[in-house]
């Protein structure tokens, strides 16, 4: 039971054992094993989530063993493989199990080269997975990586007409956020001599030791290593410059690893944030509160203004993804209980949105073979139930009460109207700029007179119908019941705030 | 006390004897034998020799460093390990060539093993002598074979360009090294290193402080050819590209091991006086970092616009040169262990990818980067391997090049050089380009036939060799760290002190 996190992270390569010995040629067989290999995580995350206990603050499921000593000068720097998961984690790994095994499901599209897609994208599970259970920075830039190759491969191989572009261009940008991640992590190596979050909480979060270390000229290798990290996770959550290759891995890859892509491995982005930045380094993301509003602000509007003219409805979803990632921007500036909650939430629900609405691309491009919004409309004459799930998810990313969006929206406008009246106002902004532009493409596809050579397009299957209500179903939890996600992070949130004097 | 030629135990020396035993053996047999006889068996007897001075060199670790004639002949953790690494590369060379160097392309079959032994033997001279005389023998054996194994495939016209490159500037740098050293007699008028060291110092202190510095550049200018750092690495892709495949293997792994051991003792026995009266912090670290930043840059860029692999790999090799030069420069505290540490797995990542473009030489014919296309089709286990080995060169994890980055980076970081780390860490990313860009094709495009790739046997074991030492290292760096760590390098930087001979 205490290996919970190990078990959840590993179980995707039972999958890849079993699939090296399925002949290439037997795609039915692979596809099934696939999408079962999946099941495993999401069974074993569900459990991790039922026995989290909520009253508890601080790493459950805790363990770790020793990996490999470094030698440096007579001393022994200790590296150890540790997992472990708290309340800022915890939600973060149910909805990476759901998400992936509704995405091995919306794979089912994939038509060619099944075994190689379904080898990376389990390996793809086990680097996500991986990121939010590991208390080690070192296993966590490891499986960081794994993400990042194994997407490489995932949108190059099985993504659109620009895949290749696209694929490298991943490559590149992520690579350049890995490494300055690398840096922030090695600088913290060296001050501390340990890459134990549990360690690094420890000296961080102590006084003596910081005044110590700030006496020695400490202070600007600190404040050196936490813009590595801003930039390193600003890069992968995108803040705004940064977010080229985010809008090209939406438009190319293939929907279900782009239903992954926005639904988890973005929210890298902003877990590395809260976890490394606000939580390690409580002092300066204090002092660099401001920029990131501004920073979050600009994402907002930028993202939600581009949405609106956009003709490709996989762009639309690109910006808007922008946008909503400045609002987890802005719950983190807030750097109060409510606005981190809303982060989080934000990161959840976008996560199920995202992964709905690509869904609907996938289901929706198999049959008509564009996404292009000026070839599209009427098609809820055609196909009601796809339509009516575009619209509900379309609801959601807008932020219509009694769904996730609203919720999420809510708490991190509430946190930083308390500290930032102004930034937050603006930023409400970004909201009804939502509803123009999420209403826009919806009525475009859906409604209006039938495009021509659409009249024998057809409705949903179950094997797509089901998949997406689970999703709907979740979104509408969190909307209805926020506890289902909030119970579990209230205490390790509160404790960061706590830490921070605030 | 004198002490007579007999008085030495000479059987430090099996390692050194069963190869140049092995190499004039071979030598006779090529006269003996018929000439259309296959003397492939020359490859397999000279890996069984290599095997045996492996086995010989390994059985010596952990007993007292070991002196013969004044050092011209020097056994200590540094020798052993730096051998060690030599012969293991050589053994992979060895393991190649009976593959894939056929007769009936090279006519001079049987020279070619014997060539080849003589140049690690030279290897395994730089790696074990603290005398100017012997090393720069060691260093030209290795050099001049060397020349004549990249020019072996005589009616290729690359082949000769290559040598023909290789002969001229290799003699050039031969030649500033010689002079570097002329002045180094000249000042302390000794050829030994330690005694070198000693009187280096009182030099340096009576007003000869420019000769001291001018001898130490001279000699880099030189090195820097023989490590194949930027500027230096003109030679570089012309040679790798002419010469035979294991050949280029050779030159990557192997000289480079040899060239980085006699850098190290040469610079840091000699000169590591600089750094306590801190003019290497002034003068001699500006210069190796630029150099260093220098390779990495032309190196990582140079390689992205590069269609032919082996003339990809050299330039990459020009980077990770680039790479090792740091801890040399910076001299953290694990500057040995880091360096070594990246040479290993340099060595087998470098051989698992050149095992590859030779399998893919002999299929496509050509070594355009366009013989890859489809391989994962083709051949999904090579696809696979050649996966690893690029994702190790680029330095991404869990691999053997990935480690050995994090290890030279933190030696940078915690010296406080921020800005070689910087672009150390800066051209990796570029460098993801090139490399990926081998990937692209064996994943992305279309294969030129859809038959599959037969793997023989021979490259087969190459390629599980080299994932395994790629994978091992980087997952389990463990067992390779603490063997490292626990050498006494520092032995390499002081002197015996006099007494009886060992045991």
């Amino acid at each position: 039971m205490e290996m919970l996190p190990s078990w959840i992270t590993w179980a995707p390569l039972l999958g890849v054992l079993v699939l090296l010995w399925i002949p290439r040629e037997r795609t039915a067989a692979i596809r099934w094993v696939g999408v079962l290999a999946t099941l495993p995580s999401l069974v074993l995350s569900l459990l991790l989530y039922v026995s989290f206990d909520t009253g508890k603050d601080g790493v459950q499921f805790a363990h770790s063993l020793h990996w490999f000593y470094l030698p440096v000068l007579g001393e022994k720097w200790d590296f150890q493989y540790s997992m472990g998961v708290d309340g800022l984690s915890m939600p973060l790994v149910a909805i990476t199990g759901v998400i992936v095994t509704l995405a091995a499901l919306a794979s089912l599209y994939i038509r060619q080269r099944q075994k190689g897609y379904f080898l990376l994208f389990l390996l793809l599970e086990v680097g996500m997975m991986g990121v939010f259970l590991a208390r080690n920075l070192f296993l966590f830039f490891l499986f960081f990586e794994i993400t990042l190759v194994a997407a490489f491969f995932l949108i190059g191989i099985w993504g659109y007409v620009n895949r290749e572009k696209t694929a490298i261009q991943f490559l590149l940008y992520n690579g350049l956020g890995s490494a300055c991640m690398l840096l922030a992590f090695m600088g913290l190596l060296i001050l501390f001599r340990s890459l134990e979050l549990s360690r690094l909480h420890e000296v961080m979060h102590h006084s003596g030791a910081l005044a110590q270390l700030s006496q020695s000229g400490g202070d600007t290798l600190l404040w050196g290593i936490f813009i590595a990290l801003v930039i390193a996770f600003g890069i992968k959550l995108p803040i705004f410059p940064f977010h080229t290759w985010m809008l090209r891995v939406h438009a190319e890859a293939p929907p279900a690893v782009v239903m992954i892509h926005s639904g988890v491995l973005l929210k890298m982005g902003a877990y590395g944030l809260i976890r490394f930045g606000v939580e390690l380094f409580p002092v300066q993301t204090q002092a660099a509160a401001g920029v990131l509003a501004w920073l979050g602000l600009v994402n907002i509007l930028y993202g939600a203004v581009l949405a609106f003219s956009q003709r490709d409805l996989k762009r639309v979803l690109a910006y808007s993804s922008v946008s909503h990632m400045g609002i987890i921007l802005l719950g983190i500036a807030s750097l109060n209980v409510y606005g981190l909650q809303g982060a989080v939430f934000q990161s959840v629900s976008h996560g199920f949105i995202s992964a709905l609405l690509f869904y609907f691309i996938a289901a929706l491009y198999e049959r008509t073979g564009t996404t292009q919004i000026d070839q599209l409309g009427g098609l809820a004459k055609q196909m009601p139930v796809l339509s009516g799930i575009f619209l509900a998810g379309g609801m959601a990313l807008l932020g219509l009460p009694g769904m996730s969006g609203f919720v999420s929206e809510f708490l991190a406008f509430l946190g930083l109207f308390e500290t930032r009246p102004w930034v937050a106002a603006t930023g409400t902004l970004g909201l009804i700029l939502a509803a123009v532009y999420t209403l826009r493409a919806v009525m475009q596809t859906t409604f209006g007179p039938l495009h021509a050579g659409r009249e024998r397009v057809k409705d949903s299957r179950w094997t797509e119908a089901v998949p997406m209500l689970v999703l709907l179903f979740f979104i509408v939890l969190i909307g209805v019941y926020p506890d289902v996600i909030g119970k579990p992070m209230q205490l390790t949130l509160q404790t960061i705030i706590s830490r921070m004097g605030g | 006390m004198e002490k007579v030629l007999l008085d030495y135990d000479w059987t430090v020396m099996a390692p050194e004897i069963i190869i140049a035993a092995a190499a004039a053996l071979l030598s006779l047999a090529d006269l003996f034998l018929r000439e259309n006889t296959d003397r492939r068996f020359f490859s397999w007897f000279s890996l069984a020799a290599v095997i045996a001075a492996i086995f010989f060199t390994v059985s010596r670790f952990g007993q007292q460093p070991y002196e013969i004639l004044g050092d011209t002949y020097r056994v200590d953790d540094f020798a052993l390990a730096f051998k060690t690494a030599v012969l293991s590369g050589v053994g992979l060379v060895f393991l190649l060539s009976a593959w894939g160097v056929r007769q009936e392309e090279i006519r001079f079959r049987g020279e070619y093993d014997y060539l080849l032994l003589a140049a690690a033997l030279g290897a395994m001279i730089m790696t074990s002598s603290a005398d100017l005389i012997t090393l720069f023998v060691g260093l030209e054996l290795l050099s001049i074979s060397s020349y004549i194994l990249a020019g072996i495939h005589r009616e290729r016209y690359a082949s000769n360009e290559a040598a023909w490159k290789y002969v001229v500037q290799g003699g050039v740098a031969s030649a500033f090294i010689l002079y570097g050293m002329s002045f180094v007699y000249g000042l302390t008028g000794s050829t030994n290193l330690y005694t070198i060291q000693q009187r280096l110092v009182e030099a340096y202190q009576t007003g000869y402080d420019a000769f001291v510095l001018l001898s130490l550049f001279l000699m880099l200018l030189g090195f820097g050819f023989k490590i194949a750092s930027a500027p230096f690495h003109m030679w570089v892709p012309d040679v790798y590209q002419g010469a035979p495949t294991p050949v280029t293997s050779f030159l990557a792994v192997v000289s480079k091991t040899a060239a980085f051991a006699l850098v190290l003792r040469i610079v840091l026995v000699g000169y590591i006086f600089l750094y306590q009266m801190q003019i290497w912090q002034q003068v001699v670290e500006p210069v190796l970092l630029v150099l260093a930043g220098l390779s990495m840059v032309i190196g990582n860029t140079a390689a992205l616009h590069q269609t032919d692999t082996k003339r990809l790999l050299a330039y990459s090799s020009v980077a990770h040169a680039g790479y090792l030069l740091v801890p040399l420069s910076t001299l953290g505290a694990v500057l040995f262990e880091s360096t070594f540490y990246y040479l290993i797995a340099y060595l087998v990542m470098t051989m698992g990818a050149f095992t590859v473009a030779a399998l893919l030489e002999r299929e496509a014919g050509h070594g355009n980067i366009s013989g890859f296309a489809g391989l994962s089709r083709r051949s999904p286990g090579t696809a696979a391997a050649m996966t690893v080995f690029l994702l190790s060169l680029a330095g991404i994890p869990v691999t053997a090049g990935f480690f050995g980055k994090f290890y030279i980076l933190m030696n940078a970081l915690s010296t406080q050089h921020f800005w070689i780390a910087g672009i150390m860490v800066g051209t990796t990313v570029i460098s993801y380009y090139y490399y990926f860009g081998i990937i692209r094709q064996m994943y992305f495009r279309p294969p030129a036939s859809k038959d599959r790739m037969r793997v023989p046997m021979v490259p087969a074991l190459l390629l599980v060799i080299g994932i395994l030492g790629t994978v091992g290292l980087g997952v389990v760096p463990e067992w390779a760290v603490h063997w490292i760590g626990d050498l006494q390098w520092m032995s390499a930087l002081t002197p015996l002190n006099a007494g009886p001979p060992g045991p």
